[in-house]
């Protein structure tokens, strides 16, 4: 069965339509960011607008690529939240309307059941598993007893992993999104240079990276300091690089303390539920020291690690169809007319 | 203008707690600071205070741009971090958050410039040192003067 799948919850527009919840016929994202040059920069980039200029025209090319049509689809699957109100009412809005049009059932789906399935459209994986979701809105360890059968164990109290990832390169002025950019310098980075704190929460599967930002940016003023250096640059909200230390070395050393704190306590979650198996998803599994870490670790301690490839770590929809079909098979149907954007909506 | 000191992140969510307890719904904060300084932390103890339950994490909405919880009045929790321009803002919906039916947290508001309503309560924070931070308040117009009266 051919599911479509539609997710606009945060910056990204995307469609796609995959069979039997595993494989891709097509799976079409509009970054905003390209989108934004497209339109020579007159739609702004994190907007419901931009949404909903772009879904006639995505939905259109998920359904070319496809080489399909309205009739040959199942159902209809729409991320419904958690996510930004007036950008998740054009993805429910448009399901909707489709839905009744053609007849079709309706699934919403949870953003964050989304990012589990993510790893089902390239590899077979069976519940029972534990699933870390880390992206630059969520992080959070998560028990999936069975299809459709969650338990958050944990998540961030304040910063999610990503976010963090994206205010230390601000600090250390090297653009939006911090996090390639930060992993790229990494990689030629001694990451025990510095020794940033790592917030393990130890009795409580939760996170917490707002310090561990704050002790770079300590770090850096200290810096600043001993070097004589001007004065902070407050208005871009940036500070010079210390010339005494190679920003290598500072973008590794976090990078560490983030990794050594995501994989202790994900490994630790695997052994306490006994599942013996790690599903990842959510855009910061595109990291390559977490996905190394999370690989070496894992096999050590005997556990099997499920990492998306790089294409489904970010927002898709593909990722949404594959949840929607496996709700589906499980007798689960929204309601055509009433289904709502839920901006809270937790993970049930 | 309400100038004080706080010596831990305990005692600046307590604040927050203090301050939330005279707001009703409709109010806007306005949360001001380098990043670090504590806005976030703030929010928290104002929405403990507003009645979002301790339960429902108040994590940084610097991503996803609004959060909303519900406590004794709806609230919203808006980051403007990644906002780069105020015609961003006003296709974000920014006006039915303002005049809605909850409280709104704004995170970063200087970059909204023109688009503030001209009423809300200003919340500068500013690092003193490890865990201690200045906080400033400052009311514009007569409820939130109220506000700040109340708090002394």
């Amino acid at each position: 069965m051919l599911v479509l799948g539609i997710e606009t919850s945060c910056d990204e527009t995307a469609a796609a339509i995959v069979e039997d919840g595993r494989k891709i016929h097509s799976n079409i994202v509009a970054s905003q960011l390209r989108l934004h040059k497209k339109f020579g920069g007159v739609v702004p980039e994190l907007a419901s607008r931009a949404h909903l200029r772009a879904i006639p025209l995505i939905l259109k090319e998920a359904y070319q690529v496809a080489k399909a049509s309205p009739e040959d689809i199942g159902a209809i699957a729409v991320t419904n939240g958690p996510g930004l109100i007036g950008s998740l009412l054009v993805g429910v809005s448009t399901a909707k309307a489709l839905s009744y049009v053609h007849n079709l059932p309706l699934i919403g789906i949870n953003h964050l059941e989304g990012h589990i399935y993510s790893n089902f459209l390239t590899r077979v994986v069976h519940p029972p598993f534990l699933s870390l979701i880390v992206s630059g809105g969520h992080t959070s360890l998560v028990l999936v007893k069975d299809y459709g059968k969650y338990e958050l164990l944990g998540a961030t109290r304040d910063d999610a992993a990503g976010e963090a990832y994206d205010k230390v390169g601000k600090l250390l002025g090297l653009g939006y999104p911090g996090g390639p950019a930060i992993d790229r310098l990494a990689q030629k980075g001694d990451s025990r240079k510095i020794k940033f704190p790592r917030p393990y929460l130890p009795h409580s599967f939760d996170f917490s990276f707002s310090g561990l930002k704050t002790a770079v940016l300590y770090y850096l003023k200290r810096q600043a300091v001993d070097d004589k250096g001007g004065p902070l640059n407050r208005d871009s909200g940036s500070i010079p690089p210390p010339t005494s230390l190679p920003v290598t070395d500072i973008a590794a050393s976090f990078q560490a303390a983030v990794v050594d704190v995501l994989v202790k306590k994900s490994l630790k979650a695997v052994n306490k539920t006994k599942v013996k198996k790690l599903v990842v998803g959510g855009g910061v599994t595109a990291n390559t020291t977490l996905r190394r870490r999370l690989k070496e670790e894992a096999a050590e301690a005997g556990i099997r690690v499920y990492i998306p490839p790089r294409y489904l770590s970010t927002d898709n929809a593909a990722m949404i169809a594959s949840a929607g079909y496996y709700r589906f098979q499980q007798g689960c149907r929204s309601d055509s007319l009433t289904l709502n954007a839920v901006a809270d909506l937790k993970l049930s | 203008m309400v100038k004080l000191e706080t010596q831990s992140p305990a005692e600046t969510k307590a604040l927050g707690r203090k301050i939330a307890r005279n707001l009703k719904s409709g109010d806007i904060i306005a949360l001001i600071g380098e990043l670090g300084a504590g806005k976030t932390c703030l929010a928290q103890g104002l929405a403990l205070g507003l009645g979002v339950s301790p339960k429902d994490y108040v994590a940084s909405p610097s991503f996803v741009l609004v959060k909303e919880y519900g406590g004794r009045t709806p609230l919203y929790h808006i980051d403007l971090f990644r906002i780069n321009s105020t015609e961003e803002l006003e296709s974000l919906g920014w006006e039915e958050y303002l005049y809605g039916e909850g409280v709104c947290i704004i995170e970063w508001a200087e970059r909204a410039g023109k688009l503030m309503p001209s009423e809300y309560l200003r919340i500068e924070l500013e690092i003193l040192g490890s865990r201690r931070r200045r906080i400033r308040l400052k009311a514009f117009g007569r409820h939130y003067q109220a506000v700040l009266r109340k708090l002394r």
